[in-house]
């Protein structure tokens, strides 16, 4: 077994020593698997077409990582272009140097405008304003009613009358100037792009009132049409940013990329919940990995860089390839590991992981032996000073509750693996690089032939 | 615990090789502007499981670049749906491009990548083995036949149970979906149908979800069964077939509150109302779900999930008037059985068809 550990090995040095670029072969693998994801997300079928180009253009002969698979580079560049896309310049709401400030809202039916009206009203009011709410839904049976009481839940006044939307939001505007507030949000009726009177009729809304702000309120769960829908908005009524609801679903998002592509303008605000408080400002880098649903390679990615002390980990690897390390330096290696989460998962997800391993089965209650077992050893035996004779092994075993037999085997199997690993001897000039002389005849029976790999 | 030791290490020196870079690589863009003050940052986003798995280690290879086709400006094409695909392909000569677009319509009407993937490979298979002339029109006609296919069997009529008790038909969905509405709808058309007809209030969360709920009933010309604002709704629906029964309505029709399939006490909640409306003297012969033509994939989630909580029995599909084209039934009536049984196409009462597959078919092609 640890022989075939020696070969396996070798994909790790491998990459870590590598000077390539990434293949194109290697690439569209990766950008195929990226391509469904995303529509399994409801990114539209041409965003996601010119998405996959543009990280094919920048991949496309790009310097391999040292620490990541080529897949997890490509998903790395996914990530940030999502990012990117989703992100730029976040909405900074401007108010109107003359009051109220008018706020607009549009979008499809059901889509959450009457909730997210509410919303906004009380975000203006933490905000310092006096905000007034103009209920300009006359469609929706009851749907005034349902904006009144939702403004008796956050405190901001509602304003309607049974005329007709154009008049109700006219009227509303000249009533927050008459009351001295300074936001005014409108809520309109849900309407299809299509329906052309509808959307002559929204036109007309927004030339009376002159908003300041049109927003365009999209359903998290919005599948391809997003798109079209948002096109049409857009055209009609020049809109100034999005809010996306009901983002505390399951939904991948992918609607929210489509938009934000068509629109160009900010994501403004996310509706996570049906309370009037479920709602903040937008977090580009967050939908993007939602949308991508890789989310474990890169936290993982992420919390390695961020958790794991590299220096640490060099110094570690350092001791490790020349045979100087300790079992209290696993210990330390041990425990940092554990908190970046469930050794199982982490297999799969770490570059240069050999397959069987990334497909091992680890039970945490052995990892959990182990600990102890070290644990019950003194300093000087964890440092390899002391020999760990009959007696000591008969103490730390019943110190860490287990048998003779597994602290025989544990130091048994931690020699056979220094000796394994140190045998790789070429491993400390990749790994530390120049400034580190390569190790002085360690390289008994290596069986790391780097000649016979192959190209690398 | 063989392998802890050797697994240790072997992570060790993987995120040695992630050390080593982290602190030479430049930090990931952050990108977004900063929060306002009043905003505390919240505790994150739930990331749903990833469907995409991450391939296994490509062997690397020296520098072969694949020639890859020139890709054709798919845009402009995108922008013709509606003008149909029928003018696009029939009459034209077979090429590579042809299953290129019948994938492309099925993608963009939601169909989903795996309905599509299977669909069209079923269809290649049968232009191989003969079955099918490779021609566009041929090829069409054979999707068709194939989507249509899918719903063979399907009844849309709703099932009543026996006359002398009121049967009840529960309807189930996500956020604004149209639940209230369709239930106006179908109220209305039973009543012309000739049944008596009550409507429970069973959304007793949403502001104003029963005056939503009386004007339909008004509209519908029948009677609504109320509580009081943040009642429970299965002592409303219970209130209602007590009061069918009673007076020999035959049909309860009951609205219930919005919820995210993904909330556990409201799906818990959502179990309970069912199990209020299936007690005697109350016959619960259909259990609806109502989904929003727009929805993409997440629909097929949202089936499951109201399935596997109220066991769902057909399901209504909302705002097929729009451009969307509802295309993710086709995954849920082939992954989960379920028939669809009503389309809404408008918000005014009478907006309210049986489903027609062929119809629906014709629809997805433009």
């Amino acid at each position: 077994m640890f022989e075939t550990l020696t070969d396996r090995f070798d994909g790790i040095l491998t990459r870590l020593r590598s000077r390539g670029r990434l293949g194109d072969a290697e690439v569209n693998e990766v950008l195929r698997e990226i391509r469904v994801a995303l529509l399994e997300a409801d990114v539209n079928l041409n965003v996601v077409r010119d998405l996959v180009e543009r990280i094919r253009a920048r991949c496309s002969g790009a310097q391999l990582s040292k620490s990541l698979t080529p897949a997890q580079q490509v998903i790395k560049v996914v990530n940030e272009e999502l990012t990117s896309t989703l992100g730029g310049d976040p909405l900074k709401i401007h108010y109107a140097s003359r009051p109220p400030t008018v706020v607009l809202l549009a979008g499809l039916q059901g889509s959450g405008k009457t909730t997210a009206a509410a919303k906004l009203a009380r975000w203006f009011k933490q905000q310092g304003r006096q905000p007034l709410l103009v209920a300009a839904d006359l469609q929706r049976p009851a749907a005034v009613e349902q904006l009144r009481v939702l403004g008796l839940d956050v405190g901001v006044t509602v304003f309607s009358e049974p005329s007709d939307p154009v008049r109700v939001a006219r009227q509303g505007v000249a009533e927050a100037e008459r009351l001295g507030r300074d936001v005014v949000i409108v809520d309109t009726a849900g309407r299809l792009a299509i329906d052309d009177a509808l959307m002559a009729e929204m036109k007309a809304i927004s030339e009376a009132v002159k908003p300041d702000y049109t927003f365009f309120v999209v359903d998290a769960m919005t599948g391809q049409d997003a798109v079209q829908t948002a096109e049409a908005f857009n055209d009609a009524l020049a809109l100034d940013g999005v809010i996306l609801t009901k983002v505390d679903g399951d939904a991948r998002g992918g609607a929210a990329l489509s938009v934000k592509q068509v629109v160009g303008k900010p994501i403004a605000f996310v509706s996570t919940g049906e309370r009037t408080a479920d709602f903040e400002t937008f977090y580009p880098d967050r939908l993007a990995s939602r949308i991508l649903g890789m989310g474990d390679v890169l936290s993982l990615i992420e919390k390695a860089e961020r958790e794991y002390d590299s220096g640490v980990a060099e110094k570690a690897t350092e001791r490790l390839m020349k045979g100087q390390f300790s079992l209290e330096d696993f210990l330390e290696q041990l425990q940092q590991i554990k908190r970046m989460g469930p050794l199982q998962g982490m297999l799969g997800m770490l570059p240069g992981v050999p397959k069987d391993f990334r497909d091992a089965k680890i039970d945490d209650k052995d990892v959990g032996r182990v600990e102890a077992i070290i644990k019950s050893m003194t300093p000087g035996e964890r440092r390899g000073v002391t020999v760990i004779d009959g007696s000591r092994r008969l103490r730390i075993a019943r110190g860490s509750g287990t048998s003779t037999t597994e602290v025989n085997n544990l130091l048994r199997q931690f020699k056979e693996m220094q000796k394994m690993v140190r045998s790789m001897g070429p491993v400390n000039r990749l790994v530390n690089g120049a400034k580190q002389k390569p190790s002085k005849g360690k390289q008994k029976g290596s069986r790391f032939t780097p000649s016979s790999r192959g190209a690398g | 615990m063989v392998l802890v030791i050797v697994l240790v290490a072997v992570v060790v020196l993987a995120l040695a090789g992630v050390g080593l870079v982290a602190s030479t690589r430049s930090r990931r863009r952050r990108s977004g502007g900063t929060a306002p003050a009043a905003v505390a940052r919240p505790g994150g986003l739930a990331v749903p499981t990833p469907t995409g798995q991450v391939p296994a280690e490509a062997a690397l290879e020296p520098e072969a670049i694949a020639e890859r086709p020139a890709l054709r400006d798919r845009l402009g094409k995108a922008r013709q749906l509606l003008g149909g695909y029928l003018d696009g392909i029939r009459g034209r000569a077979f090429d590579a491009a042809t299953f290129d677009e019948l994938e492309e319509a099925l993608l963009l009407a939601d169909a989903g990548v795996a309905t599509t993937t299977r669909v069209l490979d079923d269809l290649r298979a049968k232009v191989r083995s003969g079955e099918v002339e490779q021609t566009p029109d041929a090829l069409l006609a054979a999707l068709r036949a194939d989507l249509e296919a899918m719903f063979e069997g399907d009844e849309p009529a709703l099932a009543f149970g026996e006359q002398d008790r009121p049967t009840v038909w529960l309807f189930v969905g996500v956020n604004g979906v149209g639940k209230t509405t369709t239930i106006g709808k179908v109220a209305a058309r039973e009543r012309a149908e000739g049944h008596k007809v009550v409507l429970a209030a069973g959304d007793t969360f949403r502001a104003a979800a029963g005056e939503q709920l009386e004007t339909w009933a008004e509209r519908a010309g029948v009677t609504l069964i109320r509580g009081s604002d943040g009642a429970d709704p299965s002592s409303v629906i219970f209130d209602a077939v007590a009061h069918a029964a009673a007076r020999g309505t035959d049909l309860v029709l009951a609205d219930t509150a919005g919820r995210l399939h993904t909330k556990v006490n409201l799906m818990e909640e959502l179990r309970k109302v069912r199990r209020v409306a299936e007690r005697p003297p109350g016959q619960l012969t259909e259990v609806l779900l109502v989904l929003d033509a727009t929805t993409g994939q997440n629909g097929l989630a949202q089936a499951k999930q109201f399935t596997e909580a109220v066991g769902v029995t057909g399901i209504v599909l909302t705002k097929l008037d729009g451009t969307a084209k509802g295309g993710v039934v086709l995954a849920i009536r082939s992954e989960l059985g379920l028939p669809i049984k009503l389309v809404g196409v408008g918000e005014g009462v009478g907006d309210l068809v049986d489903f027609d597959p062929a119809e629906f078919v014709a629809a997805l092609f433009g």
